[in-house]
């Protein structure tokens, strides 16, 4: 079943006359894990914006789950992840993971458990009564995902959810990241910098370029599941971590090759 | 545990407190200075103490005004602000109006007040405390219901909120601990507002009190006024603190804001 399907995507920005992403087809399966990359300002964000319908598309259509984007967002298709945490300071942890729970009219004594069950899956258990400021960035950052996840949505879109994190933290989470992700069958959209981050989490790799932004080619990651910290060190990891840079710097030259006459 | 903490932060403020009382008491007597520049604090006391009554029902006549002015402007200030918010160019506009307003000296207008409401009744002192406290209440309030972080509310739109809901859940939440520091202010406001219309007479009163009891010479009765008048201004800002503290719990910034 197809998730997300783009067609003829062009977004421009009447401010500053920017076209932020210029004709792009994109077609996501259920089950996928589908990262974008590409250098900052290439439309990445814009683009999971879109498919959450944040903002409208200039021209051409998004549909999400064979429905219009709008359509989706108002039936909850989707749950967002964004690159800061966006926690609420005066709701409790729980509170906050129950939070579209309570915009769904879910009872209390089904929030309650679910709300549990989501800080279990992401470790927090006895965290609930904390505020967020109580808490490291890492701990939000895994409250944001819980919340995400809570209403069990068939698509999740993250945009940069662990680029404030170090190193280590961010490894662990990719792979409780991967492992939600199996268990709850669902589909993700992951927007990231980081080209190793990328290889490892997904099942194919989108790479996209700046001025205007426009999908430049595509990586299908063939390592086996499920994915461990051993996996970063097979051949093959390696071998896709440089076909992804040999792309991106492919997207780098053209930068400088072809004159971009639609933006700056 | 937490109580006995609590008490405890407080005494060095309440050691200098009476310190200071003492150094009055005592070097009044030791620089010789005469009443009309300060009484004594033992004096202002039992004159307080001795016309208890009177100065209870004066000082009840201005907190009722004080109260009446708070409360009316207060909810104006609100209620404009809510209303307001909603519209980003106005909002916009008349931010540096009510600012401009704000820094106005408000309480110069209170003679015109007792012309414009009839003096006998306490309209005119109730307005001028209102107008005092209308204006921080307005500016803060639109402040914070303008203040939400864009993400917050991206986040709630990805749940197909609404206005209202976001309203609800986001806005008056952000807006709060603005809406809490005015309403500190307003009751200092709402106090000074009174009593200063009070000197124009207003029978009774604290404000005309200190005003007559300073003609006749009668300096103590005038201390033990002010006294009052701080006792109730106190208590006003009291009140709202422990409002807030229980509204806001949540706050982390609240203890660095200053409660109490
Ligand atoms: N609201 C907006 N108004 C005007 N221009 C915008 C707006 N949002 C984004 N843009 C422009 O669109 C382009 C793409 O922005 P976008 O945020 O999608 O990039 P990105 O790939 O997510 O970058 P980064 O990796 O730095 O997050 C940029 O040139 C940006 O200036
Ligand atoms: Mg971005």
């Amino acid at each position: 079943m197809t998730v997300v399907e783009i067609k003829g995507l062009t977004k421009t920005f009447p401010k500053g006359n920017v076209t932020a992403l210029n004709g792009i087809d994109l077609q996501i399966e259920a089950g996928e894990f589908v990262s974008l990359i590409g250098p900052s300002g290439c439309g990445k964000s814009t683009l999971l914006r879109l498919i959450g319908d944040l903002t409208a598309p200039s021209e051409g259509t998004v549909e999400v789950n064979g429905k219009p984007a709008p359509r989706a967002r108002a039936d909850h298709d989707y749950g967002m992840v964004f690159q800061d945490s966006v926690l609420f300071d005066w709701r409790t942890v729980a509170k906050n993971v129950a939070l579209p729970l309570e915009m769904l009219g879910w009872e209390r004594a089904k929030r309650k458990q679910r709300v549990d069950e989501m800080l279990g899956l992401v470790e927090l258990q006895g965290f609930g009564d904390h505020h967020p400021w109580q808490l490291s960035g890492g701990m939000q950052m895994r409250v944001a995902i819980a919340r995400a996840l809570a209403f069990e949505p068939a698509l999740l879109l993250m945009d940069e959810p662990f680029g404030a994190l170090d190193e280590m933290t961010r490894e662990r989470l990719n792979i409780e990241l991967l492992e939600i992700w199996r268990r709850m069958q669902s589909t993700v959209v992951f927007v990231t910098h980081s080209i190793s981050e990328a290889v490892f989490l997904s099942t194919r790799v989108v790479v996209m370029s700046p001025r205007p932004g426009r999908i430049a080619g595509s990586v299908a990651v063939d390592l086996p599941q499920p994915r461990t910290n051993d996996t970063r060190e097979e051949t093959r990891f390696f071998e896709l971590v440089t076909e992804v840079r040999e792309l991106l710097r492919g997207v780098g030259a053209d930068e400088h090759g072809s004159v971009g006459a639609e933006a700056r | 545990m937490n109580a006995t903490r609590k008490i405890a932060d407080w005494i060095p403020a309440i050691a200098v407190f009476f310190l200071g009382v003492v150094v009055w008491q005592v070097s009044i007597d030791i620089f010789d200075i005469q009443k009309f520049l300060l009484p004594k604090p033992g004096s202002i006391v039992s004159a307080f103490w001795t016309q208890r009554s009177t100065l209870w029902s004066a000082g009840w006549l201005t907190l009722k005004e004080a109260l009446g002015g708070f409360a009316i402007g207060s909810a104006l200030g609100i209620l404009f602000a809510t209303a307001l918010a909603r519209f980003r160019r106005i909002s916009a506009a008349l931010m540096p109006i009510a600012i401009a307003a704000n820094a106005v000296p408000i309480i110069a207008f209170s003679p015109i007040f007792n012309a414009w409401f009839d003096p006998l009744s306490p309209s005119p002192r109730i307005a001028t405390a209102g107008v005092l406290c209308f204006f921080p209440v307005f500016v803060n309030t639109l402040r914070g219901l303008t203040s939400v972080k864009p993400a917050q509310i991206e986040l709630m739109r990805s749940y197909a909120a609404g206005e209202i809901e976001i309203f609800r859940r986001v806005r008056v939440p952000t807006a709060l601990p603005f809406v809490f520091s005015a309403l500190k202010v307003a009751t200092v406001l709402a106090m000074i507002g009174a009593i200063v219309a009070d000197y124009f007479g207003t029978f009774g009163s604290l404000g005309i009190t200190i005003k007559n009891s300073v003609s006749l010479f009668d300096f103590e009765t005038a201390w033990a006024a002010i006294l009052t008048a701080s006792i109730l201004g106190v208590a006003m800002y009291v009140a709202v603190s422990l409002v807030e503290r229980f509204a806001l719990q949540w706050d982390p910034t609240r203890q660095e804001r200053g409660t109490a």
